[in-house]
């Protein structure tokens, strides 16, 4: 029960940070079509100063896959060595280049600060999709649990595309996140693109979702009986069909609010088919590991989630409070980036 | 080069770069709780507008403190996969505990801080910023605690080839965990003093803003010789006699000690070598060892000959780490004392060499975390986990020396790019100095 809890747990921090930190990579993403100096300027600034507790996600994320599953934390995180150093160095980029962008002075060196803040962006929102589609895929464990695959081998075509998803959506979410932050020709601008980000977005996701028939079929093997996996589809569907007609509604809060759902749903679908694996293994399913070869025991696994039911709900509170203090449109004031 | 060594490079490296940050920011983030806090219980312009100015200082470190760390949260996965099989049913749960009780809390709260002047009320944005300082002390008190259980392993058993909890408690407070904590955090003070009076040095010294670097120097001094004198006594005391007590081969070689002693002495200065190990031109004070490390000038201290070969510590490096750290000790209570006086005899003013000397004191307290860091590490050689895993033993065996190196060259590459932007800009915050204080009328 424990371990089920965990696996759900570190589920809600994943979609946790896919939903929050996954509008930032988004907005930096986007600074790449951006042209106009104060409108690139605006787009930092709407995420200014939530980011840094968004990312916090990613790093609690972590804290608790080592904490719970360690074994998978060791395998993975060694396995994806080299894909792992690169996302890292593209976090590194972005973290530094808001306040470095702030306080560089002529425009060329803005703009390699930009330049450090699109590509620390859009680098992790590939990657993520990447591993993603790798661990849907089945990685090469051996018995002893072991990772026996390269880094190339993870450039396979299928994590690629699923990678291109990952990419599509976070970039979706970026510009719906905007529409709420800017005003007049620039949200228009805005309001432009996610039509023809979400076609790709749509495109992408079908094309991947054929590919896992094929490329990982086990997946599916068990998860169409459970009525749960038909009702979390219905929502995805719905969730994602509704964005283009609540934006062209101007109703972008509930636009927003159906971009997260959709995010949250691609990432239990997924979840529920893996169940109870974390990383299937694709040289025998067997050799899989699951939440409950790869954990902590019962004891750590019962103090984490003491730790997690007393923190998370006063994180959840005072992560609400600071984004109702910065809540509606974006201002340039003297603190800006 | 194997690929047991790399690893040890890359970790040194890249922790030892992130490690310049974290103290810097706790100490500053608190100096900024004092400085926010009499800017709006006063109501004085004044420190309004130092806040403002210090804010900006400690918002890029901490930019850069967050960059750097998200590396640590990730390489004990990929660098050091055994270790983090072995010891993730413990070592993982402090990590979460960073994650959910600290690391929330100090970057929303930034945010707020930074951007939320004048969306919030003067109390809650005086709040922002003591949660700031909060969330980090929070966060360095549960990796403290994750490094103390590899220095003194309590409240576990090992069981299916791992360590498992058995009492968290025990685990969170083991031996070590609370005098490392005080020893480091006050180090992270001392840190933040030297940070705020050094600035505020070259602001007298540059003509910017005088009035203002006067109020911040007096503050951040007074502060700086408090917490200079609690981490000789009690702190740094403490922390010794439980070395002493609990990692006597570490003790052993941080003391220079190589030979076991009654009445043994505390080396003032000397140059280790070896092999035979031993120390030359030593000035040593006879008994003072054995007095602080068990209350009596003549017990008898373990030295390094009675334990196996094996199992010490490199002897030159922990040695010299630490006798130096020691020194830095000293001094920041002598440079502080002598700018106190200075300060209350109202001479500091026009003492440019004085004022130079602090400025140029900044960086000190961040070498002397450096050093007692390697002497802390170094010293717990060969072993990754005190007595239970060795540390050649402990490392990613899918990874290939090769990637490590890779990653080596890449990292150091990032974190010069890093470090010079980072002086860069903050000389450029310094020499354009706070804004004047502007007195709003009621």
């Amino acid at each position: 029960m424990l371990n089920i809890i965990w696996f759900l747990l570190v589920g809600v921090l994943i979609i946790g940070y896919a939903i929050l930190d996954g509008f930032d990579l988004g907005v930096g993403i986007l600074q790449l079509f951006t042209k106009d100096k104060k409108e690139k300027r605006v787009n930092i600034n709407a995420i200014g100063p939530v980011w840094d507790g968004n990312e916090v996600w990613l790093l609690t994320g972590g804290g608790a896959l080592f904490a719970a599953f360690p074994i998978v934390y060791a395998t993975v995180f060694s396995g994806f060595y080299l894909a792992f150093m690169l996302l890292l160095a593209a976090l590194i980029f972005r973290a530094v280049s808001f306040e470095f962008r702030k306080y560089v002075e002529s425009d060329k060196a803005k703009g390699y600060w930009d330049l450090a803040f699109s590509v620390g962006s859009l680098l992790p929102a590939v990657l993520y999709g990447v591993a993603f589609g790798n661990i849907l895929r089945g990685l090469p464990i051996d018995k002893d649990g072991n990772f026996l695959g390269s880094f190339i081998g993870l450039l396979n075509p299928y994590a690629i595309l699923v990678g291109l998803v990952s990419l599509t959506m976070f970039t979706l979410h970026g510009a719906i996140y905007l529409t709420l932050k800017t005003e007049g020709a620039h949200k228009e601008r805005i309001t432009g693109l996610i039509n023809k980000l979400w076609i790709a977005f749509v495109v992408i996701y079908f094309a991947a979702t054929v590919f896992s028939f094929f490329e990982a079929s086990y997946l599916f093997s068990t998860v169409m009986k459970n009525p749960l996996f038909w009702l979390l589809l219905i929502v995805l569907f719905g969730s994602i069909i509704s964005i283009p007609v609540l934006v062209k509604a101007q109703k972008n809060g509930y636009a927003f609010l159906a971009s997260s759902v959709m995010i949250a749903c691609m990432t239990l679908l997924s979840a529920l088919s893996l169940f109870p694996r974390l990383v299937p293994s694709n040289i025998n399913l067997d050799y899989s590991l699951t939440i409950f070869n790869a954990s902590s025991t019962a004891r750590t696994l019962e103090t984490m989630l003491i730790i997690a039911l007393i923190g998370m709900p006063i994180v959840i509170g005072y992560t609400i409070f600071v984004y109702r203090v910065f809540r509606g449109k974006t201002e340039i004031t003297k603190e800006s980036y | 080069m194997d690929a047991v060594i790399l690893a040890r490079i890359q970790f040194a490296m890249t922790i030892g770069f992130h490690f310049l940050f974290p103290p810097l920011s706790i100490g500053i983030a608190w100096l900024l709780v004092i400085i926010e806090g009499l800017g709006w219980r006063k109501n004085d312009a004044a420190f309004v507008s130092l806040g403002k100015f210090f804010g900006k200082l400690l918002a890029l470190i901490f930019a850069v403190g967050v960059a750097t760390g998200i590396v640590m949260e990730f390489q004990f996965g990929t660098n050091w996969s055994v270790y983090s099989k072995f010891v993730g049913d413990i070592f993982g749960a402090p990590l979460a505990a960073e994650g959910v009780f600290a690391f929330f809390l100090e970057s929303t709260f930034l945010g707020l801080y930074l951007f939320g002047r004048n969306r919030v009320s003067k109390g809650v944005h005086w709040f922002s910023i003591l949660m700031v300082a909060v969330g980090a002390t929070i966060s360095a008190f549960w990796i403290i605690v994750a490094n103390s259980w590899q220095q003194t392993p309590a409240g576990f058993i090992i069981q299916n080839g791992r360590a498992e909890l058995t009492d968290f408690w025990a685990a969170v407070f083991n031996p070590s965990t609370m005098v490392r904590f005080l020893h480091t955090i006050d180090a992270a003070l001392i840190a933040g003093a030297f940070f705020v009076t050094g600035v505020s040095a070259i602001l007298i010294l540059k003509k910017k803003e005088v009035e203002l670097a006067k109020k911040s120097l007096r503050l951040a001094v007074l502060f700086g010789l408090i917490v200079a004198l609690l981490e000789v006594f009690p702190f740094g005391h403490e922390h010794g006699r439980q070395v002493a007590q609990t990692q006597p081969e570490k003790f052993a070689a941080l003391q220079g000690l190589y030979t076991s002693q009654t009445g043994a002495p505390i080396a003032l200065f000397a140059f280790p070598t070896e092999p035979p190990p031993e120390l030359k031109s030593k000035i040593e004070i006879p008994g003072l060892l054995s007095w602080m490390a068990f209350g009596d000038i003549n017990a008898r201290i373990r030295g390094i000959n009675e334990f196996p070969k094996e199992e010490i510590p490199p002897l030159f490096l922990t040695f010299v780490s630490y006798h130096n750290m020691v020194v830095l000790g000293m001094y920041f209570i002598l440079i502080m004392g002598i700018a106190l006086y200075k300060v209350k005899r109202n001479t500091l003013w026009n003492n440019k060499f004085i004022l130079k000397v602090l400025a140029w004191s900044i960086p000190l307290p961040l070498i002397a975390c450096q050093l007692g860091w390697i002497a802390a590490e170094v010293g717990r050689q060969p072993w990754i986990v005190y007595k239970l895993l060795k540390t050649r033993d402990a490392i990613s065996v899918t990874v290939g020396a090769g990637e490590i190196l890779f990653s080596i060259i890449l990292f150091a590459l990032i974190y010069i790019l890093l470090i010079s932007t980072l002086l860069f800009l903050m000389n450029k915050k310094i020499n354009a100095g706070p804004e004047p204080a502007v007195v709003k009328e009621a």
